[in-house]
């Protein structure tokens, strides 16, 4: 699996964009578009763990769907390696190359309770991919299911029982063992811990980042909690209504944000030290409408640091030092201080 | 302002439910009081009971659910006269139901804010009339001018134009909106105690800081008590005086928010704070501390300390046969663990 190939990138994005018409009226006419994502580019490396940040409504999850074809890009191209090197377009595939496309690419979904079909046992959960793609079968059907379900640390004794018998966390498990169960390269996971307790989400996030070792697997992880984007990514993609605001090393990020909206997300988080005040200035207003965006920079109107050109002209998104992307007309001259010391 | 007398007085507060399973035994004799004018953090996973300690002070414990056990004692000081004069004494837990008085309590002295505002607001009545039908019931006002109040109360929780989002229904509002539409409906009686449910849970990070700056005004502006409900170990860092932490129906530890975070004495609070990923500058590189196994189902607790089969500090024979009480371990420092009380010699002998 582990490929000489560093260099090249598992998924490339170009110019992504997804547009959910507004239709309204006796006619269905469409009023207009909400621009869920408009205009992400990204490469992801094998092995790595690229964390995408932001705001609900910001595009996120559109975003990672869109990956799969569960929502239809507008436009854009996204190409995935193979693991014979080819490279396949994922926008023009037809059915049977998208068959085999979402074999190696899975999703890990935010609620362990709302994603499980609670009439299916956790062995008819985690079987299921294997019986359509018809990969196995009896025996053999049962011991990859069991030697799945220890390796996300579940005991397959277990495994006839139905959802409601398990915990968030265990049913988190067994998501995470029916998204594996396919031998993917690419996991998009979509807020997989924010459902769970927060004794339960260090185990989960471990978990994670042990089989990410053990199968050199790729994480897109889609989160709104920055402290474990922080924790858990090599790399940062923060958006800002639909659109990538800034993209950094996770350490660059953190410590040197070069988008005073990134910076804003890091002075909210509450700090768990009652001996560091966090509670200073926070962002005004609140996040842009995407069916009516502002005119010129989408944050203008929230930013602290505001100028003329701001309001008229879109900053595009620029690398300002090696590796880190901002997309800001006055990205590194602003004094920013990153995560309050 | 801090007198002899705590606003709220819990004193082995039970409150079950009788199931066809068996009964779940959500908040299990829980004792706490929170100081006028403080904010009391209570902390807690899922299923701890938090929010059923919460709805029992209210009296809004649905059935099956019912107290049944202890007093939640209401000191109302006097209208006028010292700060530091007696107050009447009133056991809420007595009160009937639908009397007068616990109406009179309920969303007027004691507010609560809840977790989903989108759950809380009827979506067929418009913001305006949900706080003035608060503010009529409370208060001898006539209707205008309990609208003159409402529409105040959303200016100083920051509703733009509040004016004409006073007549708005709740879903043309977004998620922060709505949660300052509550705040203002909690305040708009102006009351002495505002029990908050987390409060900012369902909301974005940004948002978030925002509710958490304006709820800290407004606590200081009117001086209110408020018991903060939260599993965010950040926000009760930020907002509370002192916390406590619940496990299973119980409190484990009570320490002023300092010593809980720098000096933690429960081995579920040590490993509650360790598992905890944290901002910092350069990123962190080592591994979370996870609690091992889950929060157990709610009809199997565990004998003994209920902690115990994910305790790393468990001693075999005392955690699992000696339930703990709370023992005193510093100033207003008290924590339920047997390695702070003297049973563990005791315990053997119990054994045999």
């Amino acid at each position: 699996m582990t490929s000489a190939s560093d260099q090249s990138p598992i998924l490339e994005i170009k110019n992504l964009k997804v547009h959910f018409p507004v239709i309204s009226g006796i006619w269905r006419r469409t009023k207009g578009y909400v621009r869920a994502v408009d205009d992400l580019s990204f490469d992801l490396m094998e092995g790595e763990t690229l964390g995408l940040v932001g705001e609900s409504g910001c595009g996120k999850t559109t975003a990672g769907r869109a990956i799969l074809r569960a929502v239809e890009p507008t436009s854009g191209e996204m190409w995935f390696r193979m693991p014979d090197g080819s490279r396949v377009s994922t926008t023009s595939a037809g059915s049977e190359e998208l068959r085999l496309l979402r074999q190696d690419i899975q999703l890990i979904f935010q609620d362990p309770f709302a994603s499980l079909n609670p009439r299916m046992t956790v062995f008819d959960v985690v079987a299921d991919p294997l019986r359509v793609n018809h990969i196995a079968r009896g025996k053999e059907l049962e011991d990859l299911v069991s030697e799945m379900l220890l390796k996300v640390g579940l005991s397959p004794e277990y495994m006839r029982r139905y959802p409601h018998a398990f915990s968030g966390g265990q049913r988190q498990r067994v998501g995470i063992a029916r998204a594996l169960v396919m031998n993917p390269r690419l996991l998009i996971a979509d807020e997989p811990v924010s459902a769970l307790d927060v004794s339960v989400q260090a185990q989960i996030l471990n978990l994670m980042q042990d089989l990410q070792e053990e199968l050199n697997l790729t994480y897109l992880f889609i989160s709104h909690d920055l402290s474990v984007v922080q924790y858990i990514a090599h790399r940062v993609m923060v958006m800002y209504v639909g659109k990538v605001v800034e993209i950094a090393p996770t350490e660059k990020l953190f410590g040197q944000p070069l988008h005073p909206y990134t910076q804003a997300l890091l002075s909210s988080v509450p700090v768990p030290n009652p001996e560091v005040s966090a509670l200073k200035q926070t962002l005004e207003g609140e996040v842009a409408n995407p069916a009516d965006p502002p005119t010129g920079c989408y944050f203008h109107p929230r930013c602290p640091f505001v100028q003329e050109i701001c309001r008229t002209t879109e900053p595009p998104l620029n690398e300002v030092t090696p590796e880190h992307f901002a997309s800001c007309h006055f990205a590194g001259e602003l004094d920013l201080p990153g995560v309050p010391a | 302002m801090e007198g002899n007398w705590p606003i709220l007085d819990v004193q082995n507060l039970k409150t079950y439910f009788s199931l066809d399973e068996g009964v779940v035994r959500a908040v299990d004799d829980v004792s706490f009081d929170v100081e006028r004018g403080t904010v009391l953090g209570v902390v807690g996973e899922s299923g701890c009971g938090k929010s059923v300690l919460a709805r029992s002070i209210m009296r809004i414990v649905r059935p099956p659910g019912e107290s049944i056990e202890g007093q939640i004692i209401y000191n109302r000081s006097p209208n006028d006269g010292p700060a530091d004069a007696t107050p009447e004494r009133i056991d809420l837990r007595e009160l009937t139901l639908d009397s007068s008085e616990m109406r009179d309590i309920r969303g007027g002295e004691i507010a609560m804010i809840f977790q989903e505002p989108m759950v809380s607001f009827s979506p067929v009545h418009t913001v305006g009339a949900q706080i003035i039908e608060a503010i009529v019931l409370h208060q001898s006002v006539t209707k205008e001018e309990a609208r003159d109040q409402a529409i105040e109360m959303l200016r100083r929780v920051g509703i733009a134009e509040p004016e004409r989002n006073v007549d708005e229904y709740t879903f043309n509002l977004s998620g922060g909106m709505r949660q300052r539409c509550m705040i203002a409906m909690a305040l708009s009686c102006n009351p002495t105690l505002l029990i908050a449910d987390e409060p900012t849970t369902a909301l974005d990070v940004t948002t978030q800081a925002q509710i958490m700056q304006l709820m800290a005004e407004l606590q200081q502006e009117f001086g209110m008590a408020m018991m903060l409900i939260t599993h965010n170990l950040g926000v009760v860092a930020q907002m509370a005086k002192e916390v406590i932490v619940m496990y299973l129906g119980k409190v484990v530890e009570r320490a002023d928010v300092r010593t809980l975070f720098s000096d933690p004495k429960h081995p579920y609070t040590q490993e509650l704070l360790k598992s905890i990923p944290r901002l910092s500058r350069t990123g962190q590189t080592e591994r979370l501390a996870a609690i091992s196994g889950n929060v157990p189902p709610p009809f199997v607790r565990p004998t003994g300390c209920s902690f115990h089969p994910r305790c790393p500090k468990f001693m075999s024979g005392v955690c699992d046969v000696v339930e703990p009480t709370l023992a005193t371990v510093g100033t207003r420092h008290t924590v339920s663990c047997l390695l702070y009380s003297d049973v563990s010699g005791a315990a053997p002998k119990e054994l045999s």
